[in-house]
């Protein structure tokens, strides 16, 4: 089997403007369900935008639909020059090409981790970049090394993820997502599957990320998170922004009454 | 007795060198087999799942003797003559093939649907994913019961004897009716292919000990 290898891409300046995620109106159901009835979001490069909201809100399948985990029935999303129609639904090769371009754009981390057991924490976050990005092994590796030793995991090079703790896959994990060189990190929930003693050492490496100037977008309910990092801070609830804005207003004066009774409820 | 075997010996060496290639090839064509209608069952158009599942449930439900004798004596009459050997080679690896892709449907689908969204989200094609995300996987869950179809692999190319390939039970019976010592070498041979298949089995109890490491 030969394996695909897809171009380099534009250089997140090409067509004069600056990088950014842009989805419009996305709708998505399952079955009878209206899961998001038209959310939009633009997130600028550089910028850390925390999306917030009650379980069913909507904001983890909107995340997976940023980078096409789940195919939204209509909208549109954009990545830098990338550009996908989603109610255009010819399944073109070109289209999916699009969609594997974007999901180098726009890494994803999981609540879930989802390393790969079988291959080792460097084996892991050189996968990509050998398979999809064409690099070298040698290469890879060079940038794999550099990647886990950012995460604080160079003596972990050579371990199988069984051996791992959660907060050491999840920032295996994270390595793995900068090793594509992204132009933003989708986190979704990556702390909620975590020991509470282990949110810690992720979200210093989050933070760490966002000082860096990574343009990141995170699903969680860690407020204080939110309130450190966030440029921006979007509250969903039944498939809708109800609102958004700098984290210094929206979790401190929410104009919502459900926002209000949302952080009561996971600030204590 | 031990003159018996003494001369028999050259003749079973010969068919037990002819039992184990048959069956060393029909088992990995039939692991091809295997792959290719489990990739089909469950990732392929309507048109290809329906032949690939209706291809599953009538080898299932036939005979493998019929079916062997069916290519060999059958196939001629439309014009399609094969020999022996291959029809064998054939008829064993569609038919390992048809319970190997159940096996492999399986393990497949016993690797967490995480890992593809893995894969995917680094941009990865189906194909990918595939090859060296879940199959990787897959093969540490379906190894066990890969093991078990090769062991009755051997054990069934022992049905090439009825389409005159000369391979162990053949032989027994050739040696057996010039010296009407049947049930002497019958014996032999049941106890060679239960030697060799002793030895696969531990063969195999190492290989899943290794593979149970292997991750940690």
């Amino acid at each position: 089997m030969s394996h695909e290898q897809l171009p380099p891409g534009d250089t997140p300046h090409a067509h004069g403007g600056v990088c950014q995620i842009r989805a419009e109106n996305i709708h998505k159901r399952f079955g009878p369900l209206e899961v998001l009835k038209g959310v939009s979001l633009t997130v600028n490069k550089g910028e850390v935008v925390v999306i917030m909201g009650p379980s069913g809100s909507g904001k983890t399948t909107f995340i997976r639909c940023l980078n096409f985990l789940e195919e939204p029935d209509q909208g549109r999303v954009m990545v830098c020059n990338l550009d996908v129609d989603c109610a255009e639904k010819n399944p073109s090769r070109t289209r999916g090409r699009t969609i594997r371009q974007l999901r180098v754009k726009a890494a994803m981390v999981f609540q879930s981790f989802n390393l790969y057991p079988h291959m080792t924490a460097l084996g892991n976050v050189i996968e990509g970049p050998v398979q999809v990005l064409g690099m070298g092994r040698e290469e890879a590796t060079r940038v794999g090394e550099a990647l886990l030793k950012k995460v604080g995991l160079s003596d972990k090079r050579d371990e199988h993820p069984s051996r791992l703790s959660g907060g050491q896959k999840q920032r295996v994990a994270i390595a793995r997502a900068l090793a594509m060189n992204p132009e933003v990190v989708l986190f979704d929930e990556p702390t909620s599957a975590l020991d509470p003693e282990l949110h810690e050492e992720v979200l210093q490496t989050m933070r760490q990320l966002a000082k860096e100037g990574m343009t990141m977008i995170v699903v969680t309910h860690e407020v204080a998170f939110a309130r450190e990092v966030a440029d921006r801070v979007v509250f969903m609830a039944d498939g809708v922004v109800l609102e958004e804005g700098p984290p210094g207003e929206l979790l401190v004066n929410p104009k919502h009454p459900r926002t209000r009774s949302f952080l009561r409820l996971v600030e204590h | 007795m031990l003159e018996l075997l003494q001369r028999a010996a050259p003749f079973l060496l010969q068919a037990l060198w002819t039992t184990l290639w048959i069956g060393v090839i029909s088992f990995v064509l039939s692991l091809l087999v295997g792959l290719l209608v489990a990739v089909a069952r469950m990732y392929g158009p309507w048109l290809l799942r329906a032949p690939a599942a209706a291809f599953v449930s009538v080898i299932r439900g036939t005979p493998l003797l019929t079916q062997i004798l069916l290519v060999y004596y059958g196939l001629p009459q439309l014009g399609v003559t094969i020999e022996a050997v291959p029809a064998v080679i054939l008829t064993l690896a569609l038919h390992a093939g048809a319970y190997t892709s159940e096996d492999i449907r399986g393990g497949i689908q016993s690797v967490d649907k995480g890992q593809w969204e893995a894969g995917y989200s680094s941009g990865m094609t189906f194909a990918q994913v595939m090859r060296r995300i879940i199959l990787p996987q897959a093969i540490q869950t379906i190894t066990p019961s890969l093991g078990n179809r090769f062991i009755t692999m051997i054990k069934e190319t022992s049905l090439a004897s009825v389409v005159t390939v000369v391979e162990l039970t053949r032989v027994a019976e050739q040696i057996g009716s010039a010296t009407f010592r049947y049930m002497q070498m019958f014996v032999i041979v049941a106890v060679i292919y239960w030697a060799v298949n002793s030895l696969l089995s531990l063969g195999q109890a190492k290989l899943e000990e290794r593979m149970r490491r292997a991750y940690r």
